[in-house]
């Protein structure tokens, strides 16, 4: 029975860890080096490439050397390379601290100490280095493929773990041990998902880059400046609509409102905050709830013009909606908009005074055009309906890719060019109307959004950034004028692929003739919705919700605790008795000795391991003289079912029988 | 458990023993390990790497990721689950005891426990350990396998394998499964031959001892006699016997070919007791492998003369045990 004779290696040493692995194996290895390059490669996409390059370098060296077998490389060398890393990280970003620098410290870190695996202490320690650059990974991305790839990961830095404990295992065992331990991780991660308290962050101060470099609109307008977003199908905001959704032209997502002007650029200006509204909302009134994408921004692009909101939000006297603090996380807001009221009625005389400035000598030619249409004109309404008619005369066309334009950019593109984006349709507009005394300014934002058939959710994207022009008129207030509605009205309907003559200036994902890959992006659009939906957007307060509707009460800690505990309870049950299970006994007549040599145990006759049923017949028949017949008997035909061709049936039922007769206490 | 040897220390570590562990006296195997006798603890790097979770976790609530939560909270549960796997690893084991050859002291012991993994999957990364000593091993599906754990005897007597500990650290290090027991389990150490012991008594000089008559020396080559139980096997004709011959042994004529009396009483009076022990043990060795016959006399153990394998063992047990407490000695039926 002895399988195999073993007389284990006997080592005096005193430490289990440093002792047992005294170098790194190719098995051990390949586990670990495969779990650093997934933790490594997605975040090549932010870091500086040349970090990228080095740690991915280090670890292919790593990878050589295992391969090889050959020794590790001298200690002096790994701290000359750390040097330079420290160095080069100093030099690209000029300081250590923040979640750049501190990232591709990471990286680098990463690769060094897989070069100088030891013992099993550092191998420990890359794992966790790589466990530390999973988590950092979502800092930039949390989306579905990203939470598979970390899935992957994570099963890979289990099998490096696995493969370190047991050296001596094939890899595609130390894959399944780990396997099988993720798959009982899972349901303990649902549960802490689901019941842990969840807390507001931040808990402390974010670096100040924790969450730069990000796309969207901005405080200030040249041109170009919004042709640049037109290619991106980058997803901006997605809104749900309780009823139907507003109709494409009039889905204007007010942003930043642009009012000085100096010559070229549009730039914000400061304006007054208040809890409601500086108008008072009427006419017909649509609700819906807004997901925004983190821009680090306060501003809000509602849909014009926004209603009374919930203290949580701001609203200023230019007429946008502000949130409380940069929006540094995926949020979801419930809005409603008034889209007929009218606004700024009685705006005041500052206002529309710095809405009529116009920087001296800047654009010569647009101003005397300007006031040769204005000249006779009863009120600012017609001087609107002259300057608009004029501009549709003027055929102007639009495209993504307009020409470069010098120091007066309306002169430019009135006279020279006649090609322009939003922002030069917007921006000449509103010098001309302001070289004509009305008051005007400029809004950015977003305009239109595409319907997802899947979720129902309007999308809107980067590529939807648009500016516009306001108007203020007596009597009506702020009036919404699009420019570049006249040149394209296609582009307010239906979107920017449509307006556009040449599709091939849009990345493939935005072109309108690609019917089955939009079909295929609404599917996926529609899946990213809900995973942010309901996994990222997790928050304290819908964990409260949630808990209330599971009957845990308000959520008070105590009532989430014992939950939390009695779940993890209840799973650990769950493994323990998976652990102690035995398998069950496939053979019917084992089965039946099994329990007939546990019944004679019972009785004081246990068998050793060493009797067949023949010899253990003989010392039944010792141990109780008065069964020895029925005793032999049992074991007899238990040696013949057992050990000869496959039994019938009836043979088998007769050992029961013969078993069951026995009367031994 | 070098480890908890310095966590414990002393009269703690006995207690822990006497109440946690219930250890007691030896124990008859077969030992099986059941849940009640197998704990687990985390090991220094599982608290490294839950320190490194709460860090994760912390870093998750500040920068508000929910896909860190998830990440943290999968770790956790699969390194929670990880301490059943180690558990099991140790779980429905069955030790029995095997052999434990008679070392001299000085040398090291090789206890040989049989270990029966009755599940039909391997049980990876098992430690057995005692007396400081630790022996790694991987148990086979549904098999035996013998573990020899070697360990250092210096005294002679009867070395007892005492408190020993199973444990694993698989699958992921992180968790120490363990369970103590003290199988019945001894190995008979024989006092350390002397390093250059005086010549062997009446061997070469002087008249034979009285009562013990001339027999076979090692010197001349005298003829070939058949083989008997105990000759030594250095002199077995090894030539006839590859010739298909009888087995026979070689006699040789010389003046050590005599019987001997090894005589405790006859050893110059200055020795103390583990001297002539150790004098006895290296003449015994020599006796037997100059081929003589010998008596051995002990205070209180007469062993007649006699030669061979068998006889040597006795011999040599009984200087091993010599004067040791009698439960020491009747320990092993």
């Amino acid at each position: 029975m002895i399988g195999r004779h073993l007389l284990a290696t006997m080592r005096a040493g005193r430490r289990h860890d440093s002792a047992s692995v005294p170098s790194l194996q190719r098995g051990q290895g390949t586990w670990l080096l495969a779990s650093a390059a997934a933790a490594v490669a997605p975040h090549g996409a932010w870091l500086p490439p040349w970090v990228a390059a080095l740690g991915l370098a280090l670890l292919a060296w790593r990878g050589i050397l295992l391969w090889r077998g050959s020794r590790p490389p001298p200690a002096l060398l790994l701290l000359a390379l750390a040097l330079a890393g420290a160095v080069g990280v100093r030099a690209e970003f000029g300081h250590f601290f923040g979640k750049d620098p501190g990232l591709a410290v990471l990286v680098l870190l990463l690769g060094l100490k897989l070069l100088e695996t030891r013992a099993a202490r550092d191998i420990r320690a890359g794992v966790l280095l790589c466990l530390f650059l999973q988590l950092a990974l979502f800092l930039e991305d949390q989306s579905l493929p990203t939470a598979a790839l970390a899935l992957a990961g994570t099963l890979l830095a289990l099998a490096a773990l696995v493969a370190l404990a047991d050296p001596g295992g094939d890899g595609r065992e130390h894959l399944r041990t780990a396997a099988t331990l993720l798959a009982q991780g899972i349901p303990f991660m649902l549960v802490l998902f689901v019941l842990f308290p969840r807390v507001q962050g931040p808990l402390w101060g974010l670096p100040a880059d924790a969450f730069s470099a990000r796309s969207g609109l901005s405080d200030t307008m040249s041109p170009g400046s919004i042709s640049e977003l037109g290619l991106s199908s980058e997803i901006a905001m997605r809104a749900a609509f309780e009823g139907a959704p507003p109709p494409p032209a009039e889905r204007y997502w007010r942003g930043p409102v642009l009012t000085r002007f100096d010559g070229r650029e549009w730039h914000a200006v400061p304006a007054a905050e208040a809890d409601a509204p500086y108008y008072t909302p009427t006419g017909p009134r649509l609700d819906y709830l807004l997901t925004i994408e983190p821009h680090n921004r306060r501003w809000l692009p509602a849909l014009e013009h926004p209603g009374p909101t919930q203290p949580a939000l701001r609203h200023t006297s230019d007429l946008r909606t502000l949130a409380l603090r940069p929006l540094q996380a995926r949020s979801r807001f419930a809005l409603s908009a008034y889209p007929a009221t009218p606004v700024g009625v009685d705006e005041t005389a500052a206002v529309l005074a710095a809405a009529t400035r116009l920087p001296a000598r800047s654009n010569p030619r647009s101003v005397r055009l300007a006031q040769e249409l204005a000249a006779g004109a009863r009120d600012h309404g017609e001087v609107l309906a002259r300057v608009i008619a004029h501009l549709r005369s003027l055929r102007l066309i639009y495209t993504l890719r307009p020409p470069l334009l010098g120091a007066h950019p309306a002169d430019e593109f009135l006279f020279d060019t006649r090609r322009g984006f939003c922002e030069h349709f917007a921006s000449t507009f509103a010098v001309l109307m302001r070289a004509a005394g009305v008051p005007t300014r400029i809004v950015t934002g977003y305009q239109g959004g595409e319907m997802n058939p899947v979720d129902r959710h309007l999308v809107i994207r980067q590529s939807d950034a648009h500016a516009w022009a306001e108007v203020w008129l007596q009597g009506r207030g702020w009036v919404r004028v699009d420019p570049t509605a006249l040149a394209a009205p296609q582009r307010i309907e239906s979107g920017i692929a449509w307006a556009l003559t040449d599709n091939a200036e849009l990345p493939l994902m935005l072109r309108a003739d690609m019917a089955w890959l939009r079909s295929l992006r609404h599917r996926w659009e529609a899946a990213s919705n809900a995973w942010n939906q309901h996994v990222l957007g997790y928050t304290p307060e819908r964990q409260r919700e949630l808990l209330a509707r599971l009957g845990l009460g308000s959520g008070a800690l105590a009532a989430r605790v014992a939950a939390l505990a009695t779940a993890a309870l209840v799973l650990f049950g769950g493994l323990y008795a998976w652990s102690v299970r035995r398998p069950p006994q496939r053979d019917p007549v084992q089965r039946l000795w099994l329990s007939f040599c546990a019944r004679m145990a019972a009785a004081g006759a246990a068998r050793e391991p060493w009797q067949g049923p023949l010899d253990y017949a003989a010392h039944l028949a010792r141990c109780h003289p008065a069964h020895t017949q029925a005793l032999r008997e049992i074991c007899q035909t238990y040696a013949r079912l057992h050990y000869g061709p496959h039994p019938p049936d009836e043979d088998v039922r007769a050992l029961k029988k013969q078993i069951a007769r026995l009367k031994i206490k | 458990m070098i480890q908890r040897a310095t966590l414990l220390p002393g009269v703690l570590r006995r207690v822990a023993d006497r109440w946690l562990f219930r250890i007691g006296p030896p124990e008859p195997a077969p030992i099986r390990l059941g849940q009640r006798r197998i704990y687990v603890l985390p090991t220094r790097a599982g608290l490294a790497f839950a320190i490194a979770l709460l860090v994760m976790l912390l870093a998750s609530i500040n920068y508000n990721l929910s896909l860190g939560y998830a990440l943290v909270f999968t770790l956790a549960g699969s390194a929670a689950a990880s301490m059943l796997h180690a558990f099991r690893n140790l779980y429905g084991l069955t030790l029995r005891l095997g052999r434990c050859e008679p070392v001299f002291a000085g040398d090291s012991a090789t206890f040989v426990l049989l270990i029966d993994n009755p599940r039909a999957r391997r049980r990876a990364a098992l430690r057995l350990g005692a007396h400081g000593q630790w022996a790694e091993f991987t148990l086979g599906e549904a098999q035996e396998t013998a573990v020899g754990l070697a360990c250092p005897a210096p005294r002679r007597g009867r070395l007892a394998l005492g408190r020993t500990v199973l444990e694993t650290r698989w699958p992921l290090g992180l968790i120490r499964a363990w369970s103590v027991f003290v199988p019945d389990m001894h190995c008979l150490v024989l006092p350390a031959p002397e390093a250059d012991p005086p010549p062997l008594p009446g061997y070469g000089t002087g008249a034979p001892a009285a009562g013990l008559q001339q027999r076979e020396g090692d010197d001349d080559f005298a003829g070939l006699r058949a083989h008997r139980d105990g000759d030594s096997p250095r002199h077995v004709a090894w030539k006839v016997l590859a010739r298909g011959g009888p087995m026979l042994t070689k006699e040789y004529a010389g003046s050590g070919g005599r019987d001997l009396l090894l005589d405790w009483a006859a050893m110059p009076p200055g020795l103390d007791t583990e001297r002539r022990l150790s004098r006895l043990s290296a003449w015994i060795l020599a006796a037997e492998r100059a081929g003589c016959r010998y008596a051995l006399a002990l205070p209180g153990l007469h062993t007649p003369v006699s030669a061979g394998a068998t006889h040597r063992e006795r011999c040599l047990r009984g200087l091993a045990l010599f004067g040791l407490p009698a439960d020491d000695v009747d320990a092993r039926a």
